[in-house]
């Protein structure tokens, strides 16, 4: 794998003098293939993982399974394509198994993610069903476990 | 209580020590425990262990293994399927062959390993050379055996790696083995294929036998780890000590090996089995699978160790602490003799000043005087903040 991608994947806020130290290049050089790497939309964006459970204006998650007609020519793609162009949908994925479409969607609460489900994704042209499941409680988000537990501690001095 | 026992005299826990424990000096770094423990909001780059936590598929085979009732003893030697899968590896790693029957023992950390070679290698009065700046326990437990050690400097125009006058000129008829421990703690040195083999000569002119502690054999950041036990005719000679404390973060399950000459290894076994009986039962089955299917994470942690020593070490040379590239372990030890003060008054002010701990070059010997020892095995993020507070320091000097 790409190093800086490696670094950057795991930390969003690397900076290019960061990632030239770990890397021992220099920095002109490590920001130049940063940029190569953003024009060939590689990298799309840095985004801020945030544990929403600790705040008091929580937003609800859900995750919906689709089952939908396959189309001639378009594929899933048609159908896939519009259900991202909502602003209330964070990831659209086509999955194997017994559905089609794995969506994850947000809203305020539960009402408005129901009504948005209702009135949005299910009339759609192409989705025969959908199945919505309300996340609870996030354990672990990618590869960040969200669980508060104290770190272990290391003796301050050994030898 | 009886007429003639009433005027019993004071107790003095004093005489009734040891000699050789008694005039053990303490540790030096006890100092600056004590400091850094009582400072809140103190970085510690003293800590000789990784900070990562043990590789959780590691811990759960452990846990499964504990609720299965594995709480027996082991054979003294060790685990069968420990013994084996760490001959596997020397195998492959090394192109050695040692028999996991005879020439291999699984000793509670590498520090029992080391205890047990010079016991089972000195007679009293025989000495062993120990080239220093290195762990602090190897010349206590050579007093202990009843032996003599005889310290070698190394330097840093050698970039710490032992030189063959130095050893030559230590050289006594009583002189019976002789320390490697590299990658070596503290200086992150290594020795390659030629510098060892410089060395053989006079393991060989001089009958000796070496006892090479490679603990950190699996951080070596430039090409594999070289043991002397792989030069010609010299496998018969050394005993191979490692472990998997620092290779696959499990420092505290305490279990290490060591690996020889089935007569030698057998001595060690001896001893080990009235003392020890076995290395933790529990222990051994986390190393077992450590050994079997850890290699992503260990070497997942390595990565980042290396990813961390370019960041660090540049940043020591770029704020004016200058450091030679250290090329295994995790250990940087930048040079501070353009201050003219003391490793220890250095080390002590900055922990007061800027709220960093290192551990001074002198408690690893002599020859570390003028050095900190700056361990790189805590997050980036500490690690640049260290490196600010250091600069703030220097500025101050």
């Amino acid at each position: 794998m790409n190093e800086i991608l490696e670094i950057l994947s795991e930390n969003a806020k690397a900076s290019a003098s960061e990632i030239a130290a770990l890397l021992g290049r220099s920095e002109t050089d490590v920001a130049r293939e940063i940029k190569e790497l953003e024009d060939a939309g590689i990298i799309r964006k840095y985004i801020t993982l945030i544990n929403w459970e600790k705040l008091d204006q929580s937003l609800v998650f859900a995750v919906l399974e689709l089952k939908v007609a396959l189309q001639r020519k378009t594929g899933y793609d048609a159908v896939a394509e519009r259900i991202a162009n909502f602003s209330e949908v964070d990831s659209v994925r086509l999955i194997s198994g017994g559905h089609d479409l794995s969506i994850t969607v947000r809203g305020k609460s539960m009402k408005d993610v129901a009504y948005f489900v209702a009135e949005k994704i299910a009339p759609l042209e192409g989705v025969q069903s959908t199945c919505t499941h309300f996340i609870l409680k996030s354990y672990k988000e990618h590869g960040v476990i969200l669980t508060d537990k104290p770190k272990p501690k290391r003796l301050v001095i050994t030898p | 209580m009886k007429q003639s026992l009433k005027n019993i005299p004071a107790w003095n826990a004093d005489t009734h020590l040891n000699q050789a424990v008694r005039n053990m000096p303490p540790s030096g770094i006890r100092k600056f425990f004590d400091l850094v423990s009582e400072m809140e909001g103190a970085i510690s780059l003293g800590v000789g262990e990784p900070d990562f936590v043990t590789p959780w598929h590691v811990r759960e085979a452990c846990i499964y293994s504990l609720e299965s009732g594995n709480t027996h003893y082991t054979s003294n030697k060790g685990m069968p399927e420990l013994r084996e899968v760490i001959c596997d590896q020397a195998f492959t790693d090394l192109g050695l062959d040692y028999d996991p029957v005879e020439e291999i023992l699984i000793t509670t950390g590498v520090s029992e390993a080391v205890d047990l070679a010079f016991r089972a290698t000195l007679n009293p009065g025989d000495e062993a050379i120990v080239p220093e700046p290195c762990y602090v326990a190897y010349t206590p437990d050579i007093v202990l055996a009843g032996g003599v050690p005889k310290t070698v400097p190394t330097r840093l125009k050698d970039e710490f790696r032992v030189q063959p006058e130095d050893i030559a000129r230590a050289m006594t008829e009583k002189t019976r083995s002789l320390l490697l421990s590299y990658p070596n703690n503290p200086t992150g040195a290594i020795m390659t294929r030629s510098d060892l083999e410089e060395l053989a000569d006079l393991v060989v002119e001089n009958d000796l036998i070496v006892i090479s502690d490679e603990v950190y054999a699996k951080l070596s950041y430039s090409g594999s780890h070289v043991s002397f036990a792989q030069l010609e005719g010299m496998k018969e000679r050394t005993i191979i000590l490692n472990g998997l404390s620092k290779s696959h973060a499990m420092t505290g399950w305490r279990v290490g090996y060591a690996m020889g000459d089935p007569n030698l290894v057998g001595a060690m076994t001896k001893i080990h089995q009235y003392t020890m009986l076995s290395a933790p039962t529990m222990a051994q089955v986390a190393a077992v699978e450590a050994m079997q299917k850890g290699e992503d994470e260990m070497l997942r942690m390595k990565h980042e160790y290396d990813l961390r020593r370019r960041l660090f070490v540049s940043g020591l040379n770029r704020i004016g602490l200058d450091c030679f590239e250290p090329r295994g372990a995790f250990y940087a030890f930048p040079s501070i003799q353009r201050w003219g003060i003391s490793s220890e008054e250095f080390a002590e002010r900055l922990l007061r000043e800027q709220k960093v701990a290192v551990v001074p070059g002198n408690v690893f010997g002599p020859s570390g005087e003028g050095f900190l020892r700056c361990s790189y095995a805590t997050s980036r993020e500490e690690l640049i903040e260290a490196l600010d507070r250091m600069e703030t320091f220097i500025k101050g000097l």
